[in-house]
């Protein structure tokens, strides 16, 4: 399998690759070079017969064209791309400046647009292949941390759209709903009972991208719990405080 | 502060938890001591630090190097032996020693020095391992190996996690032509059958050990089963790993007593009959002839709210392990026992467990005072024999017990690192007598 990971330093996307590794060829894209070595070295060793790895900061948007073309160049056939970065930015912050919330919408919404749009079309010309989108359950109701929430909600709208696109020409396109995870971006927090290992996710991940499925809420129990979360009515959840 | 359990769910313990995601990562800045942990497979408090940090190093599970030709493997600390034998067993390697379960990490394997089936051969996990790094709250990372930084080498091999943090380490693999094992389970009666299966057995098989009825009473106490094998040559089929079937999984904690008396008697009597030929002979994946218990998810939840002890110690002399089992099954039983001679290797670490000596391990659910007191009669039997009780099992010896065991220990104390700490070792170096709760 020929796979394209953006965000691959992300503990969600090392532990898919992890999974999919042996016999497979990597294109590795993130910010941090000594990260992506380390990650690249670990594939290595798990079978992986290539890996490649890029290093750009995707806010730099015009430099997505070129990193995608590199990736494309590099392995040929695309099977699979991974759409894994993203920042859980400071909420209050982005109450304080609008260039915050901006910062926070282009890295967790408009970059994946961006690179949206070029492999859309890359993909369509190649009629085959799999986008897989790490979004959030947070995506699906506006709550504390609005902004990240809005730009999840944003990407979870933008790639239903997408998917009724290109699934007219054989490509697929799933987008993943983590509920809390135990990474980097969450360190911070408390971790409760319902944080699970990224371990634990990437085995759903894996499984949802071989057979296909559309949307992913993992674990499994995030789907019941956004529907009561959802259904709870504006005049309620308005007072209530997570 | 959250709470985190060793693999006994005894004592109750919470603590910061920290974790490392990169080598590079700074160790936390904090005024209360640290301790590095794995996957907490550790019975008792060896991985515990009430009221401190708990550096978790499982997310460092990158892998570093892996050279197929020599057999030797490089990897983070927070590799499991599970995902090592994923990659090496399809290249024609095994691990140089494995514990009972896959779930632990390198650094945990280092940390405790673990030995397996086949400490007669092969010593402990030390004694395979090349080079470590470790880093320590001075900043620094030291680049440890037999010879450089040597002296720090052997304190961190067994070192319960208290001379820093284990970052990486190199060790050297084992080579297989298969994943399977030819083995033979033997029935044996007494123990003094047992010592002369095992006498015949070490120089022939690669891995011994044997599974002991301690619930039973009369004649029956001291029946077993006695397992041997080796890797089985290779018959030309394919050499990957059987993928993993999701293990059956213990879904909540059971209430308390599911494990007494009655329960253990019936799972010993039904494991005992599980064969009824006198030997059995078969070749078996390697991951049921080691990892039995990986089979059941969380089983460790079935000994209920209070949790579990292992008592596993080693002694010196045949006629101290019937005493043990004496006192063991007059008290009610054990609900697991095992037993295995151990080789006469040296310790390649100052606190290291493994030494000459037959090794018995016993499973007993959290009794209470019941429980101490027949443990603290054990622990009278140990040290009248000059034995030693096991760190990673251990959640009650006395500080008396823990000096007896590890005469090295003066010479481990200068290579601490002034930042770590650990329940276990908070416990075992109290001054008061009151220290066994
Ligand atoms: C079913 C079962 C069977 C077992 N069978 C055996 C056996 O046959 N033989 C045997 O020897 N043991 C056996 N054990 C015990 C187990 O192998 C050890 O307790 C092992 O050390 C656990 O590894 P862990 O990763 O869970 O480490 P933890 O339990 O989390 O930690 C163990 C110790 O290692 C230290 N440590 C962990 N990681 C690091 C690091 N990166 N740097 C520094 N210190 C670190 C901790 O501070 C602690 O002192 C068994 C355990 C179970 C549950
Ligand atoms: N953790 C959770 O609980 C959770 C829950 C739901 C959804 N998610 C989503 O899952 C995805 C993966 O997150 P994670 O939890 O695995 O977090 P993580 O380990 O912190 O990973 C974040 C990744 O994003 C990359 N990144 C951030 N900004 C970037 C930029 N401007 N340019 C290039 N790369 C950038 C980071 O690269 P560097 O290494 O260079 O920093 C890193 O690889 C994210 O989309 C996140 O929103 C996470």
């Amino acid at each position: 399998m020929n796979i394209v990971i953006i965000g691959a330093t992300s503990a969600i996307a090392q532990a898919v690759a992890q999974r999919l590794a042996p016999q497979a060829q990597f294109f590795l894209v993130a910010r941090s070079e000594k990260r992506l070595q380390a990650v690249a070295t670990d594939l290595s060793v798990r079978g992986a017969r290539a890996v490649t790895t890029h290093v750009v900061d995707l806010l730099d948007f015009a430099q997505h064209d070129a990193t995608l073309d590199r990736a494309f160049q590099t392995l040929g056939k695309v099977d699979l791309i991974l759409l894994s970065h993203g920042t859980l930015g400071d909420q209050q912050a982005c109450e304080m400046s609008f260039a915050e919330t901006e910062r926070e919408l282009r890295t967790n919404f408009l970059s994946v647009v961006s690179l949206l749009t070029t492999l859309a079309n890359r993909l369509i010309t190649q009629r085959h292949g799999t986008i897989a989108v790490v979004g959030s359950v947070a995506g699906d109701r506006g709550r504390t941390a609005y902004v990240y929430c809005a730009a999840k909600g944003a990407t979870a709208i933008f790639c239903q759209g997408l998917r009724r696109r290109l699934f007219r020409h054989g490509v697929h396109l799933l987008t993943i709903k983590p509920g809390f995870v135990r990474t980097p971006m969450t360190a911070h927090f408390s971790q409760g009972r319902l944080f699970v290992s990224p371990q634990r996710v990437a085995r759903d991940i894996v499984c949802a991208i071989h057979r296909k499925k559309n949307l992913l809420y993992t674990p499994w129990y995030w789907r019941w719990i956004m529907l009561a979360v959802k259904s709870l009515p504006e005049g309620l959840f308005k007072r209530m405080t997570f | 502060m959250a709470q985190f359990r060793s693999w006994g769910r005894y004592p109750r313990s919470e603590a910061v938890l920290y974790p490392l995601h990169w080598q590079e990562d700074p160790l936390p800045p904090t005024g209360e001591p640290m301790l590095a942990v794995g996957m907490g497979r550790s019975y008792g408090d060896v991985c515990l630090n009430h009221g401190g940090t708990l550096l978790l190093t499982r997310p460092l599970n990158r892998f570093i190097a892996f050279d197929p030709v020599a057999g030797c493997m490089t990897c983070e600390a927070g590799v499991t032996l599970g995902e090592v034998l994923d990659v090496i067993v399809p290249h024609g390697w095994f691990l140089p020693v494995t514990p009972g379960t896959q779930h632990v990490t390198v650094g945990g394997a280092i940390a405790n020095d673990v030995h397996g089936k086949n400490h007669h051969r092969a010593g402990s996990f030390g004694a395979h391992l090349q080079r470590l790094a470790l880093r320590r709250s001075d900043g620094l990372t030291y680049h440890c190996t037999a010879t450089t930084h040597g002296d720090l080498f052997r304190a961190t091999v067994g070192g319960l996690g208290l001379t820093g943090l284990i970052l990486s380490a190199e060790f050297t693999l084992l080579p297989i032509t298969s994943p399977m094992i030819a083995m033979e389970s033997i029935r044996f009666d007494t123990l003094a059958e047992y010592f002369t299966l095992t006498r015949e057995s070490d120089a022939g098989h690669e891995y011994t050990v044997a599974w002991i009825d301690a619930a039973s009473c009369g004649s029956k106490t001291g029946r077993g089963l006695f397992l041997r094998g080796n890797h089985a040559i290779a018959s030309g089929g394919n050499t990957r790993p059987a993928p993993a079937a999701r293990p059956w999984q213990i879904p909540c904690t059971m209430p308390r007593g599911l494990i007494n008396r009655t329960t253990m008697r019936c799972f010993n009597h039904l494991y005992w009959h599980r064969q009824r030929a006198r030997r059995h002979h078969c070749e078996v994946h390697y991951r049921h002839f080691f990892y039995p218990l990986d089979g059941l998810a969380a089983w460790n939840r079935l000994y209920g709210p209070r949790g579990f002890f292992q008592y596993q110690c080693v002694v010196t002399q045949p006629a101290v392990v019937e005493e043990i089992l004496r006192w063991v099954v007059r008290s009610g039983g054990s609900s697991l026992a095992v037993l295995k001679v151990f080789g006469n290797h040296p310790a390649p670490g100052l606190l290291s467990f493994a030494r000459p000596g037959i090794t018995l391990a016993l499973d007993f659910p959290n009794r209470g005072h019941r429980l101490f007191s027949l443990l603290q009669t054990l622990d009278e039997l140990v040290l009248a024999d000059n034995g030693a009780l096991y760190p990673a099992k251990d959640a009650r010896m006395p500080p008396r017990l823990f000096t007896a065991s590890f005469p090295h220990w003066p010479q481990f104390v200068p290579f601490i690192d002034p930042a770590f700490s650990s329940e276990f070792w908070q416990r075992v170096t109290a001054t008061d007598k009151g220290a066994v709760s």
